[in-house]
């Protein structure tokens, strides 16, 4: 029983984390945030529950194999966004296409919102796919040897 | 000359930070030291960006309150740091010339640059293979501006720049690390050992027993 | 559409499919997905090609805004031509790598390797056509990431390979921090990041900051492009990494980095700034010792990658004597060589590949009496050596004759005829080097009887197309001169045809 305090807070913390990325993840227009810290955020909540519960049932939860579909679908999302724009008359990323008639350049904002998600993804999935990586080359010391 | 340091002490903690970093790459360490030593080398960069792109007096580029929302109404839904930015400006200039012990040329030229066009914002990110560009114009800074001034508030906003090609070269040097660390793991796994001279030695070995083959 | 977008594509066409490689199975379906992306590239870029060479730099603006605030790339005649250059080496090493690499990676990492190579040459492609200089730092670092996985990923034959990788890896990315540091220096000037509005905005000017950022730019440039004695990172990284790879990166990623030399030098610093005399003096002093340097060790060295890896340093040293004349003679010449330098060292490299695979190693005692039992292979390999040395009627011949020219006016005080002689000696001292392994794969009698395993036709064909075309570029090379020398001039004239970037 010697890391209880270590694990009930890793359960305590584990959904708080993944809400506060969530957060930084769609706040990036009006404060600090975007898809890159929202993805580093979200693999850490991954990270620090196989830290304190073991890799395995991390594994469980996501397996390796889903990652590389991760980061490819994230690279793609933003890169279709870019297609997507070139397809409708415009430059590369030229956002103002994807909603022409609108004032407030809503294009912006829902092109902003598409290419940080893709963002978001590929970087949370290269992060877990970087311990997933590093952790499962070592075989996990045992409970009592800490 | 007291002050003559004193006013620069951001470049001599960018200089103090890049020149231990660069040491402990090249001191004779191990494989992981070396890596730390190079992220303590782009460390010092990244303070010299932000501390160049900060204003006297100036907060954080993201706009505040007032100006959030009655911009929204006008036309550009992105953030009107630029519009702002004219005047944000105009005031770096004053606070700037009145400060005598700046180097002369360069500062003056970014402010006459400035007034005129305020640099775009760009964002740059680069996770693991992904080019994103995203380059913002400013507004006609006119109306906003007028705004801004009609209800009395100037706020001073830091330049937004630096802080977003920051942004990319910490992803760029999670990268590196990354993929350093990999190597580094490799290497442990493949010579059994991670310090360079051992390294270095175990290589030699395998050069001099290639030739006599 | 296509015609207006074409600046772009075939930028993020490899970029694009790059993830979608990574989910390929591992098999040849991820290779030939890949040639087919390059051969779409290379046709994209030769469109590019003819359409600048017609109308003029093409720019392009990211996102919609126009420069100097937004992001474009700009694509002037120099750009267009590496560009397609790297896209047909990418397009010729592909299926050739399809072959080679069965045996020197491991099967579950050949879709990532694909899409790896994929990036690097995404990289590479952007670094030439960007017109903003930060983008030129976050395209440099996409490539050389990349590079130092793939060179890591030799490791199956020979663990050296990765620390070779992790060498270049510490070296590469002080050379990009330095770039940074450099740009943030001109950024602090100019407050802008265009290189087009740099140069407008720095006009006259030349204080301390100016010359700090030059100084750290171009040094973070010459350790990408291994100017001696940056040089360390490049002949191990070369002899490790797996075949394909080598003959990549030899023909395109230090040619890309000359590229990157040559724009900051002469669009965004300008010609008629004061400090250049002295950069340039550093050039022509450091390329010389570099050419004579690197030609030497290689002569002396028993692994035939490590040869020809050092022979790279050598011509390296030779664009950068003609980048050094600083006259449109000189960096036509430059990019002369740039060109046949790229087509040559593929074609030799391929030719090391096809031996290894055939044989199972790259030391020199495994090249005896070759030429009986791999005669095409040989012959490929003797024609790229013959080009090295600058044999007339090889491409190699073409580059040193126009680089002598080239001396002649050069603004150099450097007597034009020490310089000329120079040229001379180093191409006898190439003449040692390729002479050695000539000797042994043709006079020498073979070790032991053994058979060689035959070489696949998809690494024959690329090889012997390379050989044919430094043969081609040695016979009928006016085209490829002109394109050069106006390219050169539209680079030299500070500026790309372009009004001014406001």
């Amino acid at each position: 029983m010697g890391h209880l305090i270590l694990r009930v807070t890793i359960k305590t913390l584990f959904a708080p984390i993944i809400l506060f990325a969530l957060y930084v993840q769609f706040h990036g227009d009006y404060g600090p945030g975007g898809g890159f810290q929202a993805g580093v955020i979200l693999a850490s909540a991954f990270i620090l529950h196989a830290l304190g519960f073991g890799l395995d049932r991390c594994q469980r939860v996501i397996p390796p194999s889903w990652l590389p579909v991760g980061m490819a679908l994230g690279v793609l999302i933003y890169a279709g966004t870019g297609v997507y724009t070139l397809l409708f008359g415009g430059n590369f990323l030229d956002y103002d296409v994807i909603q022409p008639d609108s004032h407030h350049h809503a294009g912006q904002h829902i092109g902003i919102i598409a290419v940080e998600l893709g963002v978001g993804l590929a970087v949370a999935a290269t992060m877990l796919q970087i311990y997933y990586a590093f952790a499962g080359r070592e075989p996990e010391p045992m409970d009592d040897s800490w | 000359m007291i002050e003559f340091i004193l006013a620069r002490y951001n470049y001599w903690i960018v200089i103090a930070l890049m020149m231990t970093g660069l040491y402990i790459v090249f001191s004779r360490g191990n494989l992981v030291k070396t890596l730390i030593g190079l992220n303590l080398f782009q460390t010092s960069v990244f303070i010299f960006y932000i501390t160049m792109g900060k204003v006297f007096g100036g907060t954080a580029p993201i706009l505040l309150g007032g100006h959030a929302e009655e911009g929204h109404g006008e036309e550009h839904g992105g953030d009107h740091a630029e519009s702002t930015h004219g005047t944000a400006y105009g005031e770096h200039e004053d606070s700037y010339a009145s400060d005598p012990l700046h180097e002369g040329g360069a500062v003056n030229t970014i402010e006459e640059t400035h007034a005129e066009l305020s640099p775009g914002e760009s964002l740059h990110t680069a996770p693991e293979g992904a080019v994103n560009e995203l380059a913002r114009a400013e507004t006609p800074a006119g109306d906003v501006a007028k705004a801004a001034l009609d209800h009395g508030t100037e706020i001073l906003y830091s330049n937004p720049l630096p802080h977003v090609l920051i942004l990319t070269a910490i992803v760029v040097g999670v990268a590196t690390t990354a993929v350093g660390l990999s190597l580094a793991v490799r290497i442990r796994e493949a010579y059994g050992t991670v310090e360079e001279d051992r390294l270095e030695a175990i290589d030699n070995q395998d050069d001099r027993a290639e030739v006599l083959v | 559409m296509l015609l207006d977008d074409l600046p772009v594509l075939p930028v993020i066409l490899p970029l694009i499919a790059a993830p979608v490689c990574l989910l390929l199975p591992n098999n040849k379906l991820s290779g030939s997905f890949a040639t087919v992306v390059a051969w779409g590239a290379f046709i994209l870029s030769v469109m590019l090609l003819q359409q600048i060479a017609t109308g003029g730099a093409a720019e392009y603006a990211l996102g919609g805004w126009a420069s100097p605030l937004g992001i474009v790339y700009r694509i002037d005649l120099a750009g267009a031509i590496v560009m397609s250059l790297v896209s047909l080496m990418a397009a010729v090493t592909l299926p050739y790598a399809i072959e080679s690499i069965r045996a020197e990676i491991n099967g579950y990492q050949i879709s990532a390797f694909f899409a790896m190579f994929l990036i690097c040459f995404a990289g590479l492609m952007g670094v030439v056509a960007t017109g903003d200089a930060f983008n030129v730092f976050v395209f440099l670092e996409i490539s050389s990431l990349s590079t130092y996985t793939l060179v890591a990923l030799g490791a199956k034959r020979d663990r050296r390979a990765l620390t070779a990788a992790f060498t270049y890896l510490v070296l590469g990315t002080i050379g990009a921090t330095f770039f940074v540091i450099g740009l943030g220096l001109l950024y602090q000037v100019t407050g802008t990041l265009n290189m087009l509005d740099i140069n407008e905005q720095m006009q006259g000017q030349d204080n301390k900051v100016v010359r700090a950022g030059y100084a750290f730019i171009v040094t973070g440039i010459a350790l990408k492009l291994a100017m001696f004695p940056l040089h360390r990172w490049l002949p191990d990284a070369y002899t490790y990494a797996p075949s394909a790879v080598t003959a990549f990166l030899a023909s395109t990623s230090t040619k890309v980095a000359i590229y990157a030399m040559l724009r900051f030098l002469f669009t965004v610093f300008g010609f008629s700034f004061g400090f250049a005399d002295v950069a340039f003096t550093f050039f022509l002093i450091l390329g010389l010792i570099g050419m004579f340097y690197a030609s030497t060790v290689a002569i002396f060295r028993e692994d035939v990658k490590m040869i020809l890896a050092y022979s790279s340093v050598a011509q390296i040293g030779y664009m950068l004597l003609g980048i050094s004349f600083a006259t449109v003679d000189g960096v036509g010449a430059a990019l002369v060589h740039v060109v046949q330098h790229a087509v040559m060292k593929s074609a030799l490299f391929m030719a090391v590949g096809a031996v290894f695979f055939a044989v199972g190693s790259h030391r020199l005692s495994a090249y005896k009496g070759l030429a009986k039992k791999m005669p095409i292979t040989t012959a490929a390999f003797l024609i790229g050596g013959l080009s090295l040395i600058g044999v007339p009627l090889t491409g190699g011949f073409i580059s040193k004759w126009v680089l002598i020219q080239a001396a002649f006016g050069s603004v150099q005080p450097v007597p034009t005829l020490l310089i000329v002689l120079m040229i001379v000696a180093s191409s006898l001292l190439a003449v040692a080097y390729v002479g050695r392994i000539a000797w042994t794969m043709l006079l020498e009698d073979p070790d032991n009887n053994a058979p060689v395993k035959a070489v696949p036709l998809g690494m024959t064909i690329p090889m012997l197309l390379m050989a044919g075309l430094t043969l081609y570029l040695g016979i009928d090379a006016g085209g490829l001169i002109e394109l050069c020398r106006a390219a050169a001039e539209s680079l030299l004239g500070t500026g790309l045809g372009f009004g001014s970037a406001s």
